[in-house]
């Protein structure tokens, strides 16, 4: 628990901070809004069209991926913390499993994933 | 009575590392500006900063007051909640990992025995941040900032986690002091991780590389690439908001470097002859900021050489290249603790 | 204004349409591009120039021949010597006129250190646009050493006003050979350090490499000229091939695109030709300050110019590819009709057939290598 309390206090600490300063400088910094000058940038034109509008971003597989690779590799950690006292046995099994893990990716490489497209 | 002391003292000392940890941040994120702008002036043939204090070393301050007086703006059509929580996201993240950076033998605020992964998954939050801030702007420039650095750091969160766990492996622990304090091996300096086998010298520059890309540095700062997106996920605030954003980024180069430092070349660890000139254990805290200094001179390095990454050729690199390499570093250096139990590299050959 | 029609992509993603520009860090200057963008890649692009007009053919009608030099300087402020020249050039062709040795050789002088000086621009200002500064900030610190040279020759140094219908204004100062051949014995150093600095560098050549290709066939049915031309492998320079003033006179080499880290075409390419360009322009350059002859830098012209009534034709090669004026004359001491074709109007107006499909780094790549300009579009 000792180790949690400073990260708790560091949080609320730097919470408060930045909400301090966004009110000094609303405080300090002028307030003169246009119409105009709360438009969006949009390299000097008026905008055109919806802008929160569903966007093709192409990474979908990528994000697939992330997902399994995220939640295998959080497996590892525990692992990794005992390598040193484990028997054989237990470290051929996840080495078997890392395997497995290189083999996903090279048939996700080799079905296309990975391409931008 | 006296377990209330007792508490009351942990409370004290843990909210008197809280205000020195702000202290350290503000000065490292500014300073670093300032060095930025340095490095940068003097590879590009000309002064930099040199105008406010000697050396121009208060231009940081100058600039602090500068955003302070700036007016807070808050397009129309953007989403207020989320527009104002974005940056603070951002902020207290890259702040909040400061809490278990060890500075020295003794100087850490907490030593969390789950370090490096509470270091995961606390700069994961930024980029939620992020993807806020540019979501919210209403702006088109500041989406596409925002998309590419969700897929960017969705990406390079792969290979910096397997990258982590060579040290890991090697400790035995995720205590950050507790994978420094395994590097004591070797004079206290082939012990180092980056010495410690092949697989684990690779790792060093695959998690490197993938952790610049982590926190957006050059040649992967394309959230904001600012000759495609004009100033990507950004592109909308103003004053202290974008001040945020600003010493999220510097605060961040200063933590990568540290934990590199840390994980991989050794902390504070230096050849023992030296250790005991000064006391608590100083002098091993002035060679983790020095290695650290090399890092972030190195960030800075790269920032101001390399041209950027088309967002295809960031994936590639990240799946085709990092991820693999890193997998392979993890299986070779299992297998060497099989093979070598205990021993490093330099080891083999010699006495050390 | 909506010249697109967004189309639907289906599962409710819409293209969605981008304006880059008029106010954009990669446009180099104001002109504005509207694209209908599928996520990141490109669908189609249009260019909305304009912004920049200041109706110079026009007001070339109001003034004397003499008068517009100045003017001419502002049709391409980057490369203000080359469109001096070419304009003085086609009014002396409209007269008839002998123009002096010397000041043949001066022209040429200036010229060649201006295109110089452009392409360290175009060369710099490409690396910011692919993401790197500091090539940036060393071109333009080379660049600097050209604007002194110049301005040692007419106090300018942007905007030179130096060549004059006959001539030139002022002769060479004593100083200026020295002083320009020791520029131009730093400038291959420099160059060779710009090279290993950005040319040389594995992620340029990878952004670059096969990028927007302009194939031989799209460069020639568009009229893209000068360094974009040559960059798609159309071995064709002015210089050369329809020789004037005193180019037949040095010998140099024509840089053509092929390929080095791609296709031929590339962004890469039309990037290389100006690097090699530079090094053949110092080349005349120095043969140029050998050969000079002493003489005149100004031919007798009365003091009223009144060309015969007719109309003259002439193109030069400027940084930005072909430069043409075409000058109708009534016979009056102001020109009737004045119009210039400049490269970056060819270069701008062949971008929409090559964008679509690319994303928009490379729209950025594109825009930077075909080194277009808004001025010079516009005038």
């Amino acid at each position: 628990m000792y180790t949690v309390v400073p990260l708790l206090i560091l949080f609320v600490l730097s919470s408060v901070t930045a909400i301090v300063f966004v009110l000094a400088n609303r405080l300090l910094g002028p307030q003169a809004m246009t119409p105009s000058k709360l438009e969006p940038f949009e390299c000097g034109v008026e905008v055109y069209g919806p802008v929160r509008q569903p966007l093709h971003v192409r990474f979908y597989l990528v994000a697939l991926l992330f997902v399994l690779f995220d939640v295998e590799s959080v497996f590892f950690f525990p692992w990794a913390v005992i390598l040193k006292d484990l028997g054989l046995v237990a470290g051929v099994e996840m080495l078997a499993f890392l395997l497995f893990l290189v083999g996903a990716l090279a048939y996700a490489w080799k079905k296309g994933a990975l391409e931008w497209d | 009575m006296e377990i209330f002391l007792q508490e009351g003292l942990v409370l004290l000392k843990a909210a008197l590392w809280a205000v020195a940890l702000s202290l350290v941040m503000a000065l490292v994120a500014g300073f670093l500006t300032y060095l930025e702008r340095k490095v940068a002036g003097h590879m590009q043939a000309r002064l930099g900063p040199n105008r406010v204090g000697p050396y121009g070393l208060l231009q940081f301050v100058a600039d602090g007051v500068k955003l302070f007086l700036k007016e807070d703006l808050i397009p129309s059509d953007a989403d207020a909640p989320l527009f104002r929580f974005g940056p603070y996201l951002v902020f207290v993240g890259s702040f909040a990992v400061f809490a278990v950076l060890p500075f020295g033998e003794r100087i850490v605020a907490t030593d969390l025995n789950i370090g490096l992964f509470y270091v995961l998954a606390i700069t994961s939050i930024e980029t939620v941040g992020l993807l806020m801030a540019g979501w919210a702007s209403n702006n088109k420039w500041a989406l596409l900032g925002a998309m590419r650095s969700a897929a960017q750091s969705i990406s390079y969160e792969i290979p910096v986690g397997v990258s982590f766990l060579i040290p890991i492996v090697l400790a035995g622990s995720m205590s950050l002091q507790g994978i420094i304090h395994a590097q004591a091996g070797g004079f206290g300096l082939l012990g180092w991780n980056v010495f410690h086998n092949p697989f684990s010298l690779a790792a060093f520059f695959v998690g490197c590389t993938a952790m610049v890309a982590e926190i957006n540095r050059t040649p992967f700062d394309l959230p904001e690439a600012e000759s495609e997106l004009v100033a990507g996920y950004n592109t909308e605030y103003s004053g202290m908001r974008f001040a945020f954003f600003f010493l999220a980024e510097y605060a961040n180069i200063f933590v990568i470097s540290m934990i590199a430092a840390a994980i991989f070349l050794g902390g504070w660890q230096l050849p023992s002859p030296f250790k005991d000139i000064l006391p608590f254990g100083l002098v091993g805290s002035f060679v983790l900021l020095a290695k650290a200094a090399v890092l972030v001179f190195i960030v800075l390095w790269l920032r101001w050489t390399l041209p950027r990454v088309r967002v295809d050729q960031l994936m590639e690199v990240c799946w085709k290249y990092l991820t693999p390499m890193a997998l392979v570093c993890l299986m070779g250096t299992a297998v060497w603790m099989w093979a070598f139990p205990g021993r490093i590299f330099f080891g083999l050959f010699g006495t050390a | 204004m909506q010249p697109f029609e967004l189309t639907d992509l289906g599962a409710g993603t819409k293209e969605m349409m981008l304006n880059m520009g008029p106010q954009h860090p990669s446009t180099h200057g104001v002109i504005k591009f509207v694209l209908r963008m599928d996520g990141e890649v490109v669908a189609a692009l249009d260019p909305d120039v304009g912004f920049l007009h200041r109706s110079i053919e026009k007001i070339a009608e109001k003034l004397s021949y003499p008068d517009f030099m100045p003017y001419t300087d502002r049709v391409d402020y980057v490369a203000a010597m080359n469109c001096n020249f070419g304009y003085a050039r086609v009014v002396e062709k409209l007269m008839k006129m002998e123009v002096p040795k010397r000041a043949e050789y001066i022209r040429v002088i200036v010229a060649e250190l201006n295109r110089i000086s452009s392409h360290l621009v175009s060369v710099g200002t490409f690396g910011n646009d692919i993401g790197a500064v500091t090539p940036f900030l060393y071109a333009i610190r080379d660049r600097e050493l050209i604007n002194d040279l110049l301005e040692m020759l007419c106090g300018a140094r942007l905007t030179y006003n130096f060549v004059r219908i006959g001539g030139v204004a002022f002769d060479l100062p004593d100083t200026f050979k020295e002083k320009a051949i020791a520029f131009l014995d730093t400038l291959e150093p420099k160059l060779k350090e710009f090279n290993t600095l950005l040319s040389e560098n594995r992620i340029f050549r990878e952004r670059l490499a096969g990028v927007c290709v302009i194939s031989k066939e799209d460069a020639v049915a568009y009229g893209v000229t000068g360094p974009n031309l040559r960059g798609s492998g159309v071995d064709w320079d002015l210089r050369r091939d329809e020789p004037y003033s005193v180019y037949p006179e040095v010998s140099f080499e024509v840089p053509v695109g092929g390929g080095l880290v791609g296709k031929v075409g590339d962004a890469f390419d039309r990037y290389w030709v100006r690097i090699k360009e530079m090094q053949e322009s110092a080349k005349i350059v120095r043969q140029c300050l050998e050969q000079i002859p002493e003489g005149p830098i100004m031919a007798k012209i009365p003091r009223v110019l009144k060309p015969p009534a007719g109309d003259a034709f002439d193109r030069t090669e400027a940084p930005r590819g072909e430069l043409g004026y075409y000058l109708v004359s009534d016979g009056s001491s102001k020109p009737q009709r004045l119009k210039i074709r400049t490269g970056s109007f060819a270069a701008v107006s062949i971008i929409p057939k090559i964008a679509p499909g690319w994303m928009i780094a490379d729209i950025v790549a594109l825009i930077g290598s075909l080194d277009i300009i808004a001025p010079e579009i516009d005038r």
